[in-house]
């Protein structure tokens, strides 16, 4: 089941779509933020296992993976920080009280 | 004697349990994650998802990524997601609603996604499926960055973390600074007040 590439892709799959879930569904806005880092986590899944069982890819493959955690860090500070200036205004972190732009 | 080449009673490789669980773990511990009432426990859980899907790379090779994803996520961004749910909880936060009152709509878009996904994998002809797993060498990795396609995204990340921290600094300032005529209180003075005059 290791030794398996489909082991590894629907493993993924889950959890991006459980990510997808909580984006979509929690009101909380770091809730949301966190979503966001699962699923990213699962793309990261994936890339991985391509390059598991492709000798061609295995170095790419890390590579990418590395690339898209930095780049999922660098999400990570500037959603909080948008979160936190809105909560220093709004005082509330759900997203369903920010309604501001419809007004 | 060491340990047997097989699982004694059922028959699996070592790999396949170590994969379940750690799958397992991670699923479970992503679910609670989504669905979880408490978002500081919502928080945790996620450490112990990082964690698990850090054991996975190990699994598949590649070591200097699971290296990264402890020291990035459960090191980094897990300390920076708690210190912002600490930030921005309420006491009289509503918390009995968790989810949004359309939430349905996400769930089944979910399950369809899921579903699409996991029907596409099981139906494609993988090229290089019968291959065996193979390791990722930090060698190759740490030669494939500094060769020319890899070296322009290296500088672009560096570029990009170095906006993202100022951006995060900027967005996360006060903007009410303290007018300079007023007289700025002392760390003392704010743990303790100065007593009034009589």
């Amino acid at each position: 089941m290791s030794q398996s590439l489909e082991a590894y892709l629907i493993l993924s799959a889950l959890l991006f779509a459980i990510g997808t879930f909580g984006f979509l569904a929690r009101r909380n806005a770091i809730a949301m933020l966190m979503s966001i880092e699962l699923m990213l986590n699962a793309v990261n899944l994936a890339v991985i296992a391509f390059g598991a069982f492709t000798p061609a890819l295995a170095g790419h493959a890390a590579l990418i993976a590395l690339l898209v955690m930095a780049v999922a860090a660098a999400e990570a500070t500037v959603g909080l920080a948008i979160v936190i200036a809105i909560y220093r205004n709004r005082r509330t972190p759900l997203v369903d009280e920010y309604s501001s732009m419809r007004e | 004697m060491g340990i047997p080449p097989t699982i004694p009673i059922l028959g699996w490789a070592w790999d396949d349990l170590i994969f379940l669980l750690l799958g397992g773990i991670m699923l479970a511990a992503a679910l609670f994650v989504v669905i979880g009432r408490d978002i500081i426990r919502s928080g945790l859980a996620m450490i112990v998802a990082f964690g698990a899907l850090a054991g996975i790379y190990v699994l598949a090779g590649a070591v200097i990524v699971a290296a990264a994803q402890v020291l990035i996520y459960i090191g980094a961004i897990s300390v920076l997601i708690l210190f912002a749910i600490m930030l921005t909880q309420t006491k009289a936060g509503p918390a009995s609603l968790v989810f949004h009152r359309q939430a349905w709509v996400g769930f089944v878009a979910a399950v369809v996604l899921a579903l699409l996904v996991i029907v596409s994998i099981i139906g494609t002809q993988w090229p290089g499926k019968e291959a065996q797993r193979i390791g990722i060498g930090t060698i190759d990795v740490a030669y494939l960055l500094f060769t020319p396609l890899y070296v322009l995204s290296l500088q672009v990340i560096a570029v990009l973390l170095t906006a993202a921290v100022i951006g995060g600094v900027f967005l996360a300032k006060r903007e009410d600074e303290p007018d300079p005529g007023e007289r700025e209180t002392t760390t003392l003075e704010r743990i303790r007040p100065p007593e009034p005059r009589p």
